[in-house]
C-alpha cells in the first residue's frame, strides 16, 4: 500500500496574476481544452446570473446560488471521463449542463417541476442532493460496485465545507476507504455554511487533514483556479482508475454571493473580504490567463457569452412551457408496483378536485 | 421439506437466494468472518467470497448509504441492521433517499434492496436490543416491511423482498430465532408481500399480530378454546397490508383485538384499528382493543415481562370484549 503523507497545506495554483506571479500550464492541455474550459465556465456564470434574475422575476423558485464555484465544478468535472458518476449537492446543481443536459430540465427542477427529475443512469449524474452530505455514502457505494464489476468507472462527489462536519460525509470516506473505492471526494471550501464559518466547523487547521485519518492521499487547490482544478482531479481520477483508491481534494475559495436567495449575507459576511473576491473572481481570472496566451479576445468572448445566454432563453423558455404535472404523478412513482390502495386514493382525489372546479 | 428454525431458514433463504443471482451482495457488520452475531449468513463469505458476503465498517446509516450507490451501480444488496436499535442512524439514509430515490428519477431507477433486522424483546438483553422499531420503517413513504413469525415465512418473506424491484425492511423475530422450528420448503421459496396468513381459523373473535406477537396470540386463542372460537390473524407484511384478509377477518368474528410488542401511541396497532373504524364498523360487535407494550423506553430486563404483552394481558382485553 502507498504510504500516506499528510495532506498538503499549501494551495496548488496554476493562473498567475498577470503581474508578479508568473502563469503556469498544465501538461496534456491543448489550446482547444483551454477555449472549451472556457466555454464551459462561461455557461456555468450565465446559468446562475439568470437564475436568480429568474428567481427575482418569480420564474424559479429559492435557488441556490454558485457564483464563482464555477472553476471548482467546470475544472473538475473536466477530468473525468462520460462514464465517470458525477454526485452533485444542491451547489453543483447545473453541473448537468457540461454533460449536455439541457438548461430546462435543471431550471425545471428549481421550478418544482417532475420535468426537472432524470434518471441517474442517462446522464451519470445522481440527483441532486439537498440533504447535507447524506450523497457522499452513495457515491462510496457506487464507485465500490463499479470496482466489484471489475470496470474501471469512478465516482465524484461534490460537498462543501459544511458536510465535512456530518456523520454521512464521515462514514461515507470512510467505506471509500475501506473499500478501495474508486472516489473523488471534492469539498468546495468557499468558508461559510450560511452563516457559519469554517473555523465554527472544525477544530482542524484545514479540511484536507481529514483524509489523513481515511488513510487516503489530500490534496488542497485554489478553487477559482480552473486548472489547478482540472490538474488536482485528474491525478485523483489516475489513482482511482489505477485501483489506489480515494482522493480528498479541498478546493479553497470565498463565498462571494449568498447562500441562496433566500439569504442575506450582509449579517454575518466580511463585506471587504467578498469585494476582494469579486475582483479575482475565477471566469474573469482564466479569461485573463486566456488573453495572456492570445487565445481570447473581446469578439470571442462576446461570442461564448452570446451562446450562453441563447442557452439560457431557450431554457426557460422550455421549461416554462411543460404542462402542468398531473396529480396522478402523486402515486406513480414511488413503488415499482404501487399499493391497490394508490389508485383508489387518486380516483377519490380526482373526483373531489373535479368537484372544486364545478 | 425440512424442518428448520427461524434462523435456518433465514440462512437457507440467503444461500438459496445467492446462488439463484450473481447480484445478490450481503452486507453489514460482523456478516461475513463470523457469519453474524447470530449466524443468520453463516457460510455465506466462504462460498460466495468476502466480496458477496461482507464485513463492513461499523457504520449503520453508511451501510445503507452505500447501498443506494450499489443499487446504481447494478447490485441488489441485503444490509444487515445488528440489533433493532442499532438501526436507528440509518434512519437519516431510509428517510432522505432509499423511500424517494426510485420517485426522484420519475420512476426510471430502480433500488432493489432489503435491510434485515433481529427485531424485539425478551431475550434478557442489554439496553437498546430489545425494540420494536416497525413503525419508523412502515410509515417512510417508499419502503416495504415484513414481519415473519414462522421459519418458512422467515425463508419466503426474505426471498420476496430480495427479489423485489423496491426497498423492503424484514424484521425477524430475535425471540423466536431458535425457540421456534418449522417445516421449510427446501431450494427457492417465495411468500408473495402483501399478504396475510390465517394462523387459525375462529368465529368469534379476532387476535391480529404479526412477529412474536403470533405464537402468543395462539397460546392465548387455545387457552379461550372452552369460551370462544377465536381466530388469529398474522399479518406478515405491514406495507402494502392485506386489507381484505383485515376485514374479511374482521366482518366473520366482529371482534378484534390487535398485538404488538413496540409502544403504544401511533404503533402499527393504531393504523389497524383506524382502518378498522373507517371500513368495518357495521361489522363490529364492539371497540378495537390494543394490547400493546407501554410508552415507555424498553425496561430492564429483570422487569421486561410485565413490559411484553402476555397472554394474561391478551386474554383480558379479549375477554373484556366478549363480555361487551
Amino acid at each position: 500500500m502507498a504510504q500516506v503523507l499528510p495532506g498538503e497545506r499549501e494551495l496548488r495554483r496554476v493562473i498567475g496574476d498577470g503581474e508578479e506571479v508568473p502563469d503556469g500550464e498544465v501538461d496534456g492541455l491543448e489550446d482547444t481544452d483551454l477555449l472549451e474550459l472556457h466555454r464551459q465556465l462561461v455557461l456555468l456564470r450565465t446559468y446562475d446570473e439568470r437564475s436568480v434574475v429568474y428567481h427575482r422575476q418569480g420564474r424559479i423558485g429559492t435557488y441556490a446560488i454558485f457564483w464563482n464555484h464555477e472553476a471548482m465544478q467546470v475544472g473538475s468535472a473536466y477530468a473525468l471521463a462520460d462514464k465517470d458518476w458525477i454526485f452533485p449537492s444542491y451547489r453543483e446543481s447545473a453541473i448537468g449542463l457540461l454533460r449536455g443536459m439541457p438548461a430546462s430540465t435543471i431550471l425545471s427542477w428549481w421550478r418544482g417541476h417532475p420535468a426537472g427529475w432524470w434518471n441517474p443512469a442517462d446522464w451519470n449524474l445522481g440527483s441532486i442532493c439537498v440533504p447535507i452530505g447524506t450523497h457522499v455514502p452513495h457515491a462510496a457505494g457506487l464507485a465500490w460496485g463499479k470496482r466489484l464489476h471489475g470496470e474501471d468507472t469512478c465516482a465524484i462527489v461534490y460537498f462543501g465545507d459544511g458536510a465535512t462536519s456530518e456523520g454521512a460525509f464521515h462514514e461515507g470516506a470512510n467505506f471509500a476507504g475501506v473499500m478501495r473505492a474508486p472516489l473523488v471526494l471534492f469539498c468546495n471550501n468557499n468558508g461559510w455554511a450560511i452563516s457559519t464559518p469554517v473555523e465554527a466547523q472544525t477544530a482542524a487547521d484545514t479540511l484536507v487533514d481529514k483524509a489523513v485519518g481515511y488513510g487516503i492521499p489530500g490534496v488542497r487547490v485554489d478553487g477559482a483556479d480552473v486548472l489547478a482544478v482540472y490538474e488536482a482531479t485528474r491525478g485523483a481520477v489516475a489513482r482511482a482508475r489505477a485501483g489506489e483508491g480515494p482522493t480528498f481534494i479541498e478546493a479553497v475559495t470565498y463565498r462571494a454571493a449568498p447562500h441562496a436567495t433566500a439569504d442575506d449575507p450582509s449579517a454575518y459576511i466580511d463585506l471587504a473580504r467578498v469585494e476582494e473576491e469579486r475582483r479575482g473572481e475565477c471566469v474573469g481570472r482564466f479569461e485573463g490567463y486566456l488573453r495572456r496566451l492570445g487565445l481570447l479576445d473581446d469578439e470571442r468572448a462576446e461570442a461564448v457569452r452570446a451562446e450562453a445566454a441563447d442557452a439560457m432563453r431557450a431554457g426557460i423558455a422550455a421549461a416554462e412551457a411543460e404542462p402542468p404535472a398531473d396529480v396522478s404523478l402523486l402515486f406513480d412513482r414511488t413503488f415499482a408496483d404501487p399499493p391497490a390502495s394508490f389508485a383508489i386514493e387518486l380516483a377519490e382525489l380526482r373526483r373531489i378536485r373535479e368537484g372544486e372546479r364545478g | 421439506m425440512a424442518e428448520l428454525t427461524l434462523l435456518e431458514a433465514v440462512n437457507d433463504c440467503f444461500h438459496t437466494e445467492l446462488e439463484r443471482d450473481e447480484s445478490v451482495i450481503v452486507m453489514g457488520e460482523d456478516v461475513g468472518r463470523a457469519g453474524g452475531v447470530f449466524r443468520a449468513t453463516a457460510g455465506l463469505r466462504d462460498r460466495f467470497g468476502p466480496d458477496r458476503c461482507v464485513d463492513t465498517p461499523l457504520a449503520e446509516a453508511g451501510i445503507l448509504g452505500t447501498a443506494v450507490g450499489l443499487c446504481m451501480a447494478g447490485w441488489r444488496p441485503v444490509c444487515e441492521m445488528q440489533y433493532d436499535a442499532f438501526s436507528y442512524p440509518c434512519l437519516d439514509q431510509l428517510i432522505t433517499h432509499v423511500g424517494r430515490y426510485r420517485w426522484r428519477t420519475g420512476g426510471a431507477m430502480a433500488f432493489p434492496l432489503t435491510i434485515r433486522m433481529p427485531y424485539g424483546g425478551g431475550v434478557r438483553a442489554p439496553e437498546l436490543h430489545d425494540d420494536s422499531p416497525e413503525t419508523y420503517y412502515v410509515h417512510t413513504p417508499g419502503v416495504k416491511v415484513a414481519i415473519p413469525s414462522t421459519a418458512a415465512d422467515a425463508k419466503g418473506l426474505l426471498a420476496a423482498a430480495i427479489r423485489d424491484p423496491d426497498p423492503v425492511v424484514v424484521l425477524e423475530p430475535k425471540l423466536h430465532y431458535r425457540t421456534l422450528r418449522g417445516h421449510v420448503p427446501e431450494g427457492e421459496y417465495v411468500v408473495p408481500l402483501g399478504r396475510a396468513r390465517l394462523a387459525r381459523e375462529g368465529s368469534d373473535l379476532t387476535i391480529v399480530a404479526y412477529g412474536s406477537m403470533v405464537p402468543l396470540a395462539e397460546r392465548a386463542a387455545d387457552e379461550l378454546a372452552q369460551e370462544a372460537s377465536v381466530e388469529v390473524l398474522d399479518v406478515r407484511t405491514l406495507k402494502p397490508l392485506d386489507e381484505e384478509a383485515l376485514l374479511a377477518s374482521a366482518g366473520k368474528t366482529g371482534r378484534v383485538v390487535i398485538v404488538q410488542e413496540a409502544p403504544r401511541t401511533c404503533g402499527y396497532a393504531a393504523e389497524l384499528a383506524a382502518i378498522l373504524a373507517e371500513k368495518a364498523m357495521l361489522d363490529l360487535r364492539g371497540p378495537v382493543l390494543r394490547v400493546t407494550g407501554y410508552d415507555v423506553p424498553y425496561p430492564y430486563w429483570q422487569i421486561e415481562d410485565a413490559y411484553m404483552p402476555s397472554v394474561a394481558r391478551v386474554l383480558d382485553a379479549a375477554r373484556k370484549l366478549l363480555e361487551f
